[in-house]
C-alpha cells in the first residue's frame, strides 16, 4: 500500500510539470487558435538561456552571490522570451491570420526548428546545469500511517509547489487584470473583442509572452531535474496527451490533465512495464487520451463542439 | 501560344473525362516519363541516385498517401511514420518468414498491413476532429516505435534490434544497382500515382472531398461518414505503407525503427503542406523540396562562408540548416499557403494568355 501510494505521490508531481508545460499549449490556443508545436523548443530554449546566463552574467558583472546571479539570469531569460514572443507575433503570425490548423501548425513547427537551431548555436549544444538551490535529498513522511513510510523527492515536491504557484498567478491575471479580462474576450471570439477596441496583436504578443514565462518556468524546473539538454524539445510531445485529454481551450483541463496523466503513466509503468515490456510510458498516456477522446472528444473541459450546416 | 486548347474539340465522353484534357500536358506527362525512364538513367551518376533520386521518388509515394488522407478528406495526421514502419516491417516478415515470397507480393502484403492498421487508428477519426484527431494519430507514431523496440518478434531477435535485407530480386531481375532501385522504385511510384490520381476523380474520391469540405452536410446528402474516413484511411496507410517497404528495403537495406520516427511523420506532412493540399502534383513538389533542400543547404552554405572568409564548423552549419529550414517553411506558408502546386496552376493560367495577356 505505501509503495502504491509513493508511486500515486510521484505521478501527481510529474503531472504537476506535464501541465505547466500544456498551459503553455492552452494559453496560445485560447487566445490565437494556434496550436503551438514550438512549445517544446520554447522550453528549451528558456531553459539554454538561463543556464547559460546564469554563469554568463556573474562574469560579466562579477557577481560572486549566487541567488543575485539566478534571479538576474532569469530576469535575463525572461526578456528575451518576451523579445521571441515579439518577433514571432510580427514576422509569422501576422502574416497567417485566418489560415487553416494545419498550415499555423506547420508555420509553429517552422519556430521550433528555429528556436532550436538558434538556441544550440548561441548556446551551444553541451548538457548545462541549472542550480537553483532545489533540494536534492528524499524525506521519509508519514512513518507512522504506512510500514517502512513514504519517500518523497523534495526537489519534486519544491516543483509541484513552484508549479501551483505559477498556475494561482496566472488564474489572478486571467480573472483580476484588465489585460487579462482582454485576453478572455479575445479567446471567446476573436471579431467580437476586435469590434469593442481590443487590439489582437497587442494581445497575441502578450499571449506568447506569458507563454515564454510559462515556458521558462517549466524549462528552469525540468532543467535542474534533468539537465539542460536537447532532449528537453521533446517534453512537448509527452505534454500533448495531457491538452487533448483535459480539453484544448482549458486551464483547469491542463492542470487535472496533466495530473491523471502524470498518474496514469507512473501506475502504468511499475505494474503493467514489467508484463509487457518497459518503456510503455510514452505511448500509454496517448492511448488514456485517446480512450478519453472516444467517450468525451472535446476533453475533459473542452468547449463542447457545436457543428452547424 | 503555346500553351493553349484552340482547336481541341472533344468528341466523345472519353475525351471529356481523360486526366489532362488539354493536349500539350499529355505531351509534357510523356515526355517527363519518358525523360525519367530512359534519359535520367544515361545522364545520371551513382552519387544522384542514392542521395536524391531514390529518397525522391520513396518520399513521393509517402507524400502521395498522406496527401490522401489530409489534402483529400481532411483528416490530419502526424502518424504517417508509423504506417510506413508497420509497412517496413510487415514487409520484412513476410519476406523473411515465407519461403520464397515474391518481393512484389511481401511489399503489398506489407501495405495491406499498414491499411489494417491504419482502419484501427483511423477509428478515432469518426468521433474527433482537426487538431485533437492530429494528437490521436500520434497515438499510433509513438505505439509502432515502442513495439518495433521492443517485441522482438517482429525483427526476427536480431539482438542489434535493427533488421537488414538482401539479395533482391523479382524473377530473375536482380535490383543491386542504384540504377535497378531507381527504375524499381520509378515504376511502383508511376502505377501509384496514376491509380491514385485516378481515385480522386473517382466516386470515393469526390466522397474524401466533400467529407473535408463539410463532413455534416456530406452526411446529410448521402455520404456514409464512417466509409469515407476509413477508406481514406486504408488508402492513405497502404500508399505510405509501401513506400515505407520501399524505404526499408531498397534505400536503407538495414534499419531501425528510428527511421520511421515522429520526425519522419512530420517531414511528410511538411511535404503535402508546402507541396498543395489536395493536388497530386503537390505531393511530387513538396517531396523535391524537403528531399532537396537540405542538401543543397549542406553543400551551400560552406562555399558562402568561403566567400566571406568564414569557415563554418560541422555544428555551426546543421544548426544554420535548421535554422534555415525553419524559416523557408514559415516563409513558404506565409508567401504561398495553398503550395507549390497553386504556383504551377497560377503558371499554366498565365501560360494560357502569354504572350497576350489582355
Amino acid at each position: 500500500m505505501g509503495f502504491f501510494v509513493e508511486t500515486l505521490i510521484g505521478g501527481l508531481m510529474a503531472g504537476m510539470l506535464y501541465s505547466l508545460v500544456a498551459l503553455g499549449f492552452v494559453l496560445i490556443f485560447k487566445a490565437s487558435g494556434v496550436f503551438n508545436f514550438a512549445q517544446g523548443a520554447m522550453v528549451l530554449f528558456a531553459a539554454l538561456a538561463m543556464a547559460r546566463f546564469a554563469v554568463w552574467i556573474p562574469g560579466w558583472l562579477g557577481i560572486d552571490n549566487a541567488l543575485l546571479g539566478n534571479i538576474l539570469a532569469f530576469l535575463a531569460a525572461g526578456g528575451l522570451m518576451f523579445a521571441v514572443a515579439w518577433v514571432i507575433e510580427r514576422l509569422v503570425l501576422r502574416h497567417l491570420v485566418n489560415q487553416e490548423g494545419a498550415t499555423l501548425l506547420m508555420a509553429t513547427l517552422g519556430i521550433a526548428y528555429i528556436l532550436e537551431g538558434l538556441g544550440t548555436s548561441i548556446f551551444g549544444s553541451d548538457i548545462y546545469k541549472i542550480d537553483i538551490g532545489m533540494p536534492k535529498d528524499p524525506v521519509m513522511i508519514l512513518e507512522g500511517t504506512f510500514e517502512g513510510g513514504l519517500l518523497i523527492n523534495k526537489e519534486d515536491f519544491v516543483a509541484a509547489l513552484i508549479a501551483a504557484v505559477l498556475v494561482g498567478l496566472l488564474t489572478l491575471f486571467f480573472q483580476k487584470t484588465s489585460t487579462g479580462r482582454a485576453l478572455r474576450a479575445v479567446a471567446d471570439d476573436h471579431q467580437a473583442a476586435q469590434s469593442i477596441g481590443i487590439p489582437l496583436n497587442r494581445i497575441w504578443v502578450i499571449v506568447w509572452c506569458v507563454a515564454g514565462v510559462v515556458a521558462l518556468v517549466a524549462g528552469v524546473i525540468w532543467g535542474s531535474k534533468l539537465g539542460v539538454q536537447f532532449s528537453l524539445a521533446t517534453v512537448a510531445l509527452r505534454a500533448l496527451p495531457v491538452v487533448i485529454l483535459g480539453g484544448l481551450t482549458s486551464v483547469p483541463g491542463a492542470i487535472l490533465g496533466g495530473l491523471i496523466i502524470g498518474v496514469g503513466e507512473k501506475l502504468s509503468e511499475v505494474y503493467l512495464g514489467p508484463h509487457i515490456g518497459g518503456g510503455i510510458e510514452i505511448w500509454f498516456s496517448y492511448q488514456l487520451a485517446l480512450v478519453f477522446l472516444l467517450f468525451r472528444p472535446q476533453g475533459l473541459f473542452g468547449e463542447k463542439i457545436i457543428d452547424r450546416v | 501560344m503555346l500553351y493553349r486548347e484552340n482547336g481541341q474539340f472533344k468528341t466523345s465522353y472519353a475525351d471529356d473525362q481523360q486526366i489532362f484534357p488539354i493536349a500539350q500536358d499529355r505531351w509534357l506527362i510523356i515526355g517527363l516519363l519518358v525523360f525519367a525512364f530512359i534519359g535520367v538513367p544515361l545522364l545520371v551518376d551513382e552519387y544522384l541516385f542514392r542521395a536524391i533520386l531514390i529518397p525522391f521518388l520513396i518520399l513521393s509515394l509517402a507524400a502521395l498517401g498522406v496527401n490522401i488522407l489530409v489534402g483529400f478528406c481532411g483528416q490530419i495526421t502526424l502518424g504517417a511514420g508509423a504506417f510506413m514502419a508497420v509497412g517496413a516491417y510487415a514487409a520484412y516478415n513476410f519476406h523473411i518468414r515465407v519461403d520464397g515470397m515474391p518481393l512484389l507480393v511481401s511489399f503489398l502484403l506489407g501495405g495491406l498491413t499498414s491499411a489494417l492498421v491504419g482502419i484501427f487508428f483511423g477509428i478515432p477519426s469518426l468521433r474527433v476532429r482537426g487538431l485533437y484527431l492530429a494528437v490521436a494519430t500520434l497515438a499510433a507514431q509513438f505505439f509502432t516505435d515502442w513495439v518495433f523496440l521492443r517485441v522482438p518478434w517482429f525483427t526476427d531477435n536480431a539482438s542489434s534490434g535493427s533488421v537488414s535485407v538482401s539479395n533482391l530480386h523479382i524473377l530473375s531481375w536482380e535490383i543491386a544497382s542504384p540504377l535497378d532501385k531507381y527504375l524499381f522504385c520509378l515504376a511502383l511510384l508511376t502505377v501509384f500515382a496514376l491509380a491514385a490520381k485516378n481515385m480522386t476523380r473517382c466516386a470515393v474520391g469526390r466522397q474524401w472531398m466533400a467529407i473535408r469540405d463539410m463532413d455534416v452536410a456530406a452526411e446529410v446528402i448521402g455520404i456514409r461518414p464512417m466509409f469515407a474516413k476509413l477508406s481514406a484511411f486504408a488508402v492513405s496507410s497502404f500508399y505510405v505503407g509501401i513506400a515505407g517497404a520501399l524505404w526499408g528495403f531498397i534505400h536503407l537495406a538495414s534499419w531501425e525503427p528510428a527511421a520511421f520516427s515522429v520526425d519522419r511523420s512530420f517531414q511528410l506532412l511538411f511535404m503535402v503542406i508546402i507541396g498543395g493540399l489536395g493536388s497530386v502534383m503537390g505531393s511530387f513538389f513538396g517531396a523535391a523540396f524537403i528531399v532537396i533542400l537540405p542538401i543543397a543547404l549542406n553543400q551551400f552554405l560552406p562555399a558562402l562562408g568561403g566567400l566571406f572568409g568564414m569557415t563554418i564548423s560541422t555544428a555551426g552549419i546543421s544548426h544554420a540548416e535548421l535554422i534555415i529550414f525553419g524559416a523557408l517553411i514559415i516563409f513558404f506558408l506565409i508567401k504561398e499557403p495553398h503550395g507549390i502546386a497553386r504556383l504551377w496552376s497560377t503558371g499554366k493560367e498565365k501560360l494560357r494568355l502569354w504572350p497576350f495577356p489582355h
